[in-house]
């Protein structure tokens, strides 16, 4: 080596791949995507348009549609915020403590996924259902679960139920204990702790976790058909209405509540966009030391 | 006062108090309207606290004193519920009633009847199969002669399955027995998801038996020469029309000609073989969901009405073939070309033919036992 | 075994964590597949099996786990690529690439086996040019391996993400400095460090699509012993009335997805003690 001083730019280079190899990482993400993810999307934006702008916002004006928007809005506020708390309940027991049987609570903590939404709709109904001695007691007390909110939000809870901690526990686990330690043995509080040393270091974990979680809450069929009762501006959600939509010939109809459930996707990232810039000498901070 | 209230079925709604009734009722403002119901136990309150704005936001302004009634549904009747629901609200306004709210619900056959078994509140059932409405009975829910109950098995409106084909029909599918040839392509729903599919299934079967053929064996061909089993008759649609697969789809005479009014009239043309079979799709009152007097008669009146001349009109026009054609318009009515039908009495009702042609392991499933 | 159940630890907050996991778990998730369970009990267990031991379930639950697995292992691979392209590099139209990713969630999933059907089907945009090639993907085993991939998608990505982005720079410009190529460094000092996340999306990309049936089923066709996915068998037998089997069968892919689940999170604790804390 010559002894002329490192260029900033050499500096960089040694912790970036080669030019080459970036642009060739680039191109097989944006193939992958377009093929698997765009076309689709356009697909569904293409039948929602067929008869143009008017007549596809018109049906998301329609009253059933309003109410699905609302109810699948509602499920979410609900659902989203106390997987939030699991999550980061969850994932503070398993990565802060040592125990026996770690593998096996977060296997069970999956289970969910690997449940048919069918299966876990079933299973809420065999709970819950008018024929269970649990389900039959709440009928007669005038509050059913199954068949009306109740059930649909907790079959949604579900089906997103390991997003969030599943997000968090892989971070955590990178970041260790050192820092919450050090925080501890410097006097401050659990709460304190937790706040503005831990928060900080999974907030982007946290982020995508919810992203999902809430993505996942509002697309869901297939368990919240089987409790929702499917009655027209009720309990109706908006992927039940798409189905029922479709179901009846309505194909612009349908597909504008799926492109505006995509749609409402490109909302939450938004929020995270904002929250990206809101943090960036933070994310500065993080990328060039 | 603050207080939350309960309306009807799971509907709550929260708002200053009003006033008290002597049967323990109340009133309450929730600032843009009033309601009246049961007030809320103390301790159930703070949880219902967050679902009641939601279920409140939910309903369309709910008429207090007017009766409630959930009609549960299959899925082609969508277009017929939904103007039939308007001129039986008209109508019984006009016999002095105050104007009911009437909701529906719409799903495969069998599921919505599992729904009502497990408990959703339906005053009235719909369905494509009485074996379906037979499970609700065997529930309890209803009694077990309620096909006897009304007109006609109880079936106000019937359909019949026929072959939807591409324009000109180019392989010149006249008949079942065309259907088993080789290189023909069948579309249809699989029949242990899709009520529509049995019927299509037991046509066949019904055609084999009239021309001299092994019904079974003739059904096992047909079904080999069907490359997509969708789980419901509006998947097959799609195949059909939409992805371009297959020659010919097999479908209820209703769904094809919506098909065709919808997807493009110089696309397909409809096919009718020689035999095939009178599908009655029955409705019943659920006796256990009843809960007044009135409501009671609302759903009485809601199912007779459906035998009147208007709402037979009413079907007619949205391809069934109903039995009363007096109120009709005439080319609604002669759409319809004769041909023979065999009802499900022919393969010994469906107490018996279920099990034995769709049941686990039955005639179906044989078909596709592994060699 | 001597070992304590749960270690003595000065970290805060055990007993409310520990409380609100298991309350949630047992109220979510236990309950609802306790009684999945017990209406299995009550059916019996040589009945279970008399349903599940069927060439035509064994076909099913062999086609459905075997394509979950290879969509999955496709999805590891490409989802860590994705992860590591949105968090490292800067290009137009990252944002864009990087709203997209959630998409197969945010899409109900009868929206996505119908706009995936319509573009893979013989007339569809791919679907003609992959018959001009001489193959179909629609109604084949392509077909359901193309929903899976497209359903599990999001999971390697979304685990892994995160953690590329809390990557200390540091470590990278140490191997840098101690004469580490790019690449030894990415393989022996970057992958390690993605391994547990990458685990926990591929465990997650895997179970859903076991389950997945709302978006197979337009794709599929349905054939039975072909292209017959085991969720479509549950809904068969639900359609009959028959809970009983429906819940036999669902209990059969219950366990099969435990035990897989279960031998990925061991591997992931072993390497995690292995490789041990950054």
């Amino acid at each position: 080596m010559s002894d002329t001083p490192l260029a900033p730019l050499q500096f960089r280079s040694a912790i970036a791949e080669p030019r080459a190899a970036r642009w060739a990482l680039i191109g097989i993400v944006v193939l992958g995507l377009g093929v698997l993810l765009f076309a689709p999307l356009i697909a569904v934006f293409a039948e929602a348009l067929t008869r143009g702008w008017a007549a596809a916002l018109a049906s998301l004006g329609n009253r059933d549609a309003r109410a699905a928007i609302k109810l699948t809005l509602t499920i979410a506020a609900i659902s989203v915020p106390l997987n939030a708390a699991f999550g980061i309940a969850a994932a503070w027991f398993i990565t802060k403590f040592d125990f026996r049987g770690k593998a096996f609570l977060i296997t069970l903590i999956d289970l969910p996924f690997s449940v048919s939404p069918v299966v876990a709709g079933l299973c809420i109904v065999l709970m819950f259902g008018a024929n269970s001695a649990l389900g039959g007691w709440l009928v007669a007390s005038g509050y059913p679960v199954v068949f009306a909110l109740p059930g649909i939000v907790l079959a949604t809870v579900f089906v997103t139920f390991p997003f969030v901690a599943r997000e968090l526990i892989p971070v955590m686990v990178e970041q260790g204990r050192a820092e919450e330690e050090a925080a501890l043995t410097l006097g401050a509080s659990g709460a304190r702790t937790f706040l503005t040393v831990t928060l900080p270091n999974i907030r982007w974990a946290l982020l995508y976790g919810v992203l999902l979680c809430n993505a996942r809450a509002m697309g869901e069929f297939g368990a919240v058909a089987v409790v929702s009762g499917k009655i027209r501006g009720q309990t109706a959600s908006i992927p039940i209405t798409i189905e029922m939509l479709y179901n009846e010939y309505l194909s612009v109809a349908a597909f504008s509540l799926a492109a505006l459930l995509a749609m409402l996707g490109l909302i939450t990232l938004l929020l995270k966009t904002i929250l990206e810039l809101r943090h960036a000498d933070q994310i500065a901070a993080t990328y060039h030391h | 006062m603050f207080k939350t209230i309960y309306i009807s079925g799971h509907i709550t709604a929260q708002g200053n108090l009003v006033s008290s009734h002597p049967d323990g009722q109340v009133t309450i403002s929730t600032g843009n309207q009033r309601l009246t119901g049961w007030p809320v136990a103390r301790l159930l309150r703070g949880a219902l606290g967050a679902f009641a704005l939601a279920a409140l936001s939910l309903t369309a302004a709910p008429s207090v004193q007017a009766e409630t009634l959930l009609n549960v549904s299959y899925d082609p009747t969508r277009e017929l519920y939904r103007e039939y629901n308007e001129a039986f609200s008209a109508w019984w306004v006009a016999q002095g009633n105050a104007a009911p709210t009437i909701e529906v619900s719409h799903g495969g056959s069998g599921s919505q009847a599992r729904s009502v078994i497990d408990g959703l509140g339906a005053q009235v059932v719909t369905l494509a199969l009485a074996s379906d409405i037979n499970k609700i009975a065997a529930a309890g829910k209803l009694p077990e002669n309620w096909q006897a109950l009304l007109p006609h098995n109880s079936s106000p409106y019937t359909s019949t399955i026929i072959f939807l084909v591409r324009e000109g029909n180019p392989k010149g599918l006249k008949d079942w027995g065309d259907l088993v040839a080789e290189g023909v392509e069948v579309i249809t729903p699989n029949p242990k998801t899709s009520g529509g599919a049995r019927w299509n299934y037991l046509a066949a079967w019904a055609w084999a038996e009239k021309n001299g053929q092994n019904p079974q064996e003739f059904v096992g061909r047909l079904f080999k020469n069907v490359p997509v089993l969708d789980s419901g008759a509006r998947g097959s649609t799609t195949t059909f029309a939409q992805r371009g697969i297959g020659d010919v789809l097999l479908a209820w005479e209703n769904e094809a000609y919506l098909a065709l009014k919808e997807l493009g009239e110089d696309r397909f043309d409809i096919v009718v073989p020689s035999v095939s079979v009178l599908a009655e799709p029955p409705v019943a009152l659920v006796e256990a969901n009843i809960k007044t007097d009135e409501q009671r008669k609302l759903a009485e009146a809601y199912l007779n009405h459906l035998y009147s001349p208007e709402a037979q009109a009413l079907a007619f026009k949205h391809f069934y073939r109903a039995w009363d054609a007096s109120a009709a318009s005439p080319e609604d009515v002669a759409r319809f070309p004769a041909l023979e039908l065999v009802g499900i009495d022919h393969f010994g009702g469906w107490a018996k033919a279920q099990p034995e042609h769709f049941g686990d392991g039955g005639i179906f499933d044989q078909i596709y036992v592994a060699k | 075994m001597g070992r304590p159940l749960i270690h003595r630890s000065p970290m805060p907050g055990l007993g409310l964590s520990m409380g609100i996991t298991i309350t949630m778990l047992s109220l979510v998730v236990l309950l609802p597949i306790g009684a999945l369970l017990w209406k299995g009990a009550s059916f019996g267990l040589g009945n279970i099996w008399e349903t599940v031991n069927r060439p035509r379930v064994w076909a099913a639950l062999y086609l459905s786990f075997r394509l979950s697995l290879l969509a999955a292992l496709f999805n590891l691979v490409f989802g860590v690529v994705l992860a590591w392209v949105l968090a490292r590099y800067r290009f137009a139209g990252r944002r864009i690439l990087d709203a997209t990713v959630d998409l197969p969630f945010a899409l109900p999933t009868a929206v996505a086996g119908i706009a995936l059907a319509a573009l893979y089907a013989p007339n569809g945009a791919f679907g003609s040019l992959a018959k001009e090639l001489g193959f179909t993907i629609a109604y084949t085993q392509w077909g359901i391996f193309i929903a899976l991939i497209f359903v599990g998608l999001p999971f390697v990505t979304r685990t892994v993400q995160p953690v590329v982005e809390e990557i200390e720079r540091e470590v990278e410009e140490v191997s840098a400095t101690l004469g580490a190529s790019r690449l030894y460094t990415i393989m022996r000092v970057i992958m390690p460090m993605l391994t547990p996340a990458a685990l926990t999306g591929f465990a997650l990309a895997l179970a859903r699509a076991v389950g997945e049936y709302g978006s197979v089923i337009f794709i599929a066709g349905n054939i039975p012993l072909r292209t017959e996915i085991a969720p479509l068998l549950i809904v068969i037998q639900l359609e009959e009335f028959n809970y009983d089997a429906a819940s036999a069968i669902g209990i059969a892919m219950l366990l099969i997805s435990f035990a897989m689940l279960l031998a990925i999170n061991l591997i992931q604790v072993w390497s995690r003690r292995r490789i041990g804390y950054v």
